[in-house]
């Protein structure tokens, strides 16, 4: 699990990184700088991560794939891992200015790995 | 379930109204450890809030054996889920003494990462809201059906 967070944290603005249980939202594993409220993004990123797939699969478009909130000072990024991966969040968060491709790209990676 | 919030003591109203609103809890009890509820959330019958009261009182008196068995300090929380609910009782030191926590949560709509995280708010707002300098009232044995009888009816409205 190490591992596929270092896939995450080793891009250029990205803040932290961590594996959260989507069902009680909390943190299974992290990598994070020192600032960043960890199970305070873990357990509401959990919260809104059920909340959009029940949007979505309302809209009839599926499962989400990635999200990405952009704020003024950074930006928070999910791959939702899928029962394949027991459930788990692979979040990331990150500058406003990170490469949002290159983290989406790790993202998936690390959702793959630690299924 | 009524969503209503009361108190038998007013200064835990708003902290208990934000982390009910918060948390999305379903069913919320702050109480002392011997089990007198100083307010309660989403019950809507006076046996209910006995019956909870009385269980989790329970539950924190033996939990502290527990520890002391284990020459540890009392545990800080407690959660059990099941398939559609779960609840999660924690308790902590004010200026009115220990006061404990139950908190019951619909999985569908809350879950134990928001629960824990809006505990510890919930837990820092009775602590600076609680009465200064006060002594916390001892429930004598003799005085426990009236007490009992008393808080329900606030509780109640009745």
């Amino acid at each position: 699990m190490s591992a596929a967070l270092d896939l995450i944290t080793r891009v250029r603005g990205v803040r932290g990184a961590m594996l959260v249980s989507a069902e009680d939202g909390l943190i299974v594993a992290e990598q994070l700088m020192e600032g960043v409220k960890g199970a305070a993004v873990a357990a509401l990123a959990a919260s809104l991560a059920g909340r959009l797939q029940r949007a979505m699969e309302a809209a009839g478009i599926g499962s989400s794939v990635f999200w990405h909130l952009q704020g003024e000072q950074g930006a928070l990024l999910v791959v939702p891992g899928g029962n394949a991966a027991g459930g788990i969040l692979v979040v990331a968060v990150a500058e406003p200015d990170v490469n949002i491709g290159l983290v989406r790209l790790e993202l998936l990676r690390a959702a793959e790995a630690v299924v | 379930m009524s969503p209503q919030t009361r108190a038998v003591e007013n200064w835990t109203l708003q902290p208990l109204t934000d982390f009910v609103r918060e948390a999305s809890a379903r069913m919320v009890l702050v109480l002392t450890p011997a089990g007198q509820v100083l307010a309660q959330s989403g019950f809507s019958r006076a046996v209910d809030v006995m019956s909870a009261a009385a269980l989790a009182a329970a539950i924190v008196a033996s939990t502290g054996a527990l520890a002391r068995e284990l020459r540890q300090p009392p545990f800080a929380a407690l959660s059990h889920q099941g398939r559609k609910h779960g609840f999660f009782l924690a308790s902590f030191s004010s200026e009115r003494g220990t006061l404990a926590v139950l908190a019951v949560y619909d999985l569908a709509v809350s879950s134990l990462g928001l629960v824990q995280l809006f505990y510890e708010q919930l837990a820092a707002d009775l602590k600076a809201a609680s009465p200064k300098g006060a002594v916390p009232k001892q429930v004598l044995a003799a005085d426990f059906e009236r007490e009992l009888t008393d808080s329900l009816n606030t509780l109640f409205g009745r």
